[in-house]
């Protein structure tokens, strides 16, 4: 019985790499869907991972289903998106949230056709939903670089980050870390949203990032802890969803992400945290 | 006034939003060690006053110069705070060690006395561990100042301090800036209630958009110059004319 759990990743090599993969975007996205998340961006992460999608299907419309053609393209298109979004929001009347919809929606539909210009359908769903059952070296390499960087980088920036959330006036008056703070962390997000593409595709990468990042809110009130939790729920997904795959034989992207979506439900409920149960029954005052 | 350099020394400046005037031509300096209230009807420019000494906001003519740039300690009106945030009391005060610790600096254990004796001064002591989402508006303000005390700047810019504040924390609140006075700090506060004006700040600008009057506050604070302050016009002249006040 309890084999289930273990065999498929010892048997067969497709699942080993698959596994690796999702470790590595955990350990990479979950603290950056946790910033995503305090600093009220998850739908800025949500639009970015879909203006990824024209950059990476013109580095396929050049180069077919390449690595680094699609990964060039993919950072590309997002590092322009979040510029262009930041700029029409700093300079025109226009919110970021407004913005970032109209650039992704144009993103998009502008991704779709130009995949399909060239490919076949089956290429158009490798792009929109990943191939995490089929990574190679070189993609587990891209994938443990940018999760190595994003933690790294995060160590270095995880003070400012921290005051441009809570007090950004207070950071303005005393460092002028913030703006390229904030650009640096946009960076990070690009990157692992490409890194998330390649394995769970265009639509499902923002998943690895906010569903363990919002799932962690409820268990604990320490950044640090949330930050460590997000990552522990990522592999935890990963790994379920991975099995779930791969005993029901369900496409394992989206098995991969409901899994995610199950602990965030189950942590919505009992989290203790403000989870619902605890809103619910409450228990009685306390003296003091 | 004492031969020593001023703190802050403005030179027509005007400061605004889009081509507004919000605060219009300003001349004057303000003395190292003052202890001063800037007051003023809603809309008069008080806060962009402070910011741009701050430098948050560049003047759209105009200098201002301060003599300690790098340290100057600014708190903003209290809304401004991601209250939701989950930070504790502990460290939202430890930031203003930033100026000393910046990006990488470890917190010794010389700082961590200091950042309990600035909680201890402003009454927070056993609030440490507390996360900020919890502390009322009071607890907030004493917060803030705990973390003005660790910033140690010579001079300090108070946003309405004490809007919304009972009478118990004012009281403590104002014995602090009345010791950064002792301690030879620069203190500009926003303020609205003339009477702890009166009482507790020797110098005052008045202002209007236009500075009304500026100087000691028993001849700013003067029947005559309130009147003026209240008879600002608050909404602009859609059709204003190019201001060529000062050009040769």
């Amino acid at each position: 019985m309890l084999d289930l759990f273990y065999t498929p990743f010892a048997e067969f090599e497709f699942m080993q790499r698959a596994l690796v993969g999702v470790i590595a975007i955990s350990l990479g996205g979950g603290p950056v869907g946790v910033f995503l998340m305090l600093r009220r961006m998850s739908l800025t992460g949500d639009a970015m991972a879909h203006a990824i999608l024209p950059g990476a299907a013109v580095g396929y419309l050049v180069a077919g289903l390449s690595l680094p053609a699609m990964t060039i393209g993919g950072l590309f298109a997002g590092v322009i998106v979040a510029v262009a979004a930041g700029l029409v929001s700093r300079f025109t009347s226009l919110k970021e949230d407004a913005s970032l919809a109209a650039f992704y929606l144009l993103s998009l539909a502008l991704g779709v056709t130009i995949v399909s210009l060239r490919g076949s359908n089956v290429d158009l769903l490798h792009v929109l939903f990943g191939t995490v059952l089929a990574l190679d070296d070189s993609t587990l390499l891209l994938l443990a670089s940018i999760s190595t960087i994003t933690v790294m980088a995060l160590a270095v920036l995880y003070r400012p980050l921290v005051l441009e959330c809570v007090d950004p006036i207070f950071l303005r008056s005393v460092s002028r870390a913030g703006t390229p703070t904030h650009l640096i962390f946009l960076g990070l997000v690009v990157m692992n949203l490409v890194g998330g593409f390649h394995a769970l595709g265009t639509l499902l990468a923002v998943g690895m990032m906010m569903l363990p990042a919002a799932a962690s809110r409820f268990w604990t009130s320490d950044i640090t802890m949330m930050m460590l939790v997000s990552v522990l729920i990522g592999i935890l997904s990963g790994w379920s969803g991975l099995l779930l795959s791969f005993h029901a034989e369900l496409p394992a992207g989206p098995a991969i992400i409901l899994s995610a979506g199950a602990v965030y439900v189950i942590s919505l409920v009992f989290g203790r945290e403000g989870g619902l149960l605890w809103l619910a029954w409450p228990g009685r005052h306390l003296e003091a | 006034m004492s031969a020593a350099p001023p703190a802050i020394r403005f030179d027509e400046v005007t400061l605004g939003y889009g081509r507004r005037p919000a605060v219009h031509h300003l001349d004057g300096e303000i003395q190292a060690g003052c202890l001063m209230a800037v007051v003023g009807p809603n809309g008069a420019g008080k806060s962009t006053l402070l910011k741009g000494i701050v430098g948050t906001l560049k003047p759209l003519e105009g200098q201002i110069r301060c003599h300690a740039s790098r340290g100057i300690a600014y708190l903003p009106q209290a809304a401004e705070i991601d209250r939701s945030f989950p930070l504790s009391v502990y460290d939202l005060v430890a930031m203003g060690l930033w100026s000393r610790s910046g990006l990488f600096g470890g917190i010794s254990r010389q700082d961590r006395a200091r950042i309990d004796e600035a909680l201890a001064a402003v009454g927070l002591t056993g609030f440490e561990r507390r996360p900020i989402s919890t502390l009322s508006g009071g607890q907030m303000q004493r917060a803030l100042f705990a973390r003005l005390l660790l910033q140690d700047a010579p001079v300090i810019l108070l946003d309405e301090p004490f809007t919304a504040i009972d009478a118990k924390t004012t009281a403590d609140l104002l014995d602090l800036v009345r010791r950064w006075h002792t301690e030879s700090r620069t203190v500009i506060a926003v303020l609205h209630d003339l009477d702890m004006v009166r009482r507790a700040f020797p110098q005052t600008l008045l202002i209007a958009r236009e500075p009304v009057a500026w100087g000691e506050t028993v001849e700013v604070l003067s029947p005559e110059n309130l009147l003026k302050a209240r008879r600002m016009v608050e909404a602009y002249d859609p059709h204003a004319d190019v201001c060529h006040r000062n050009v040769a």
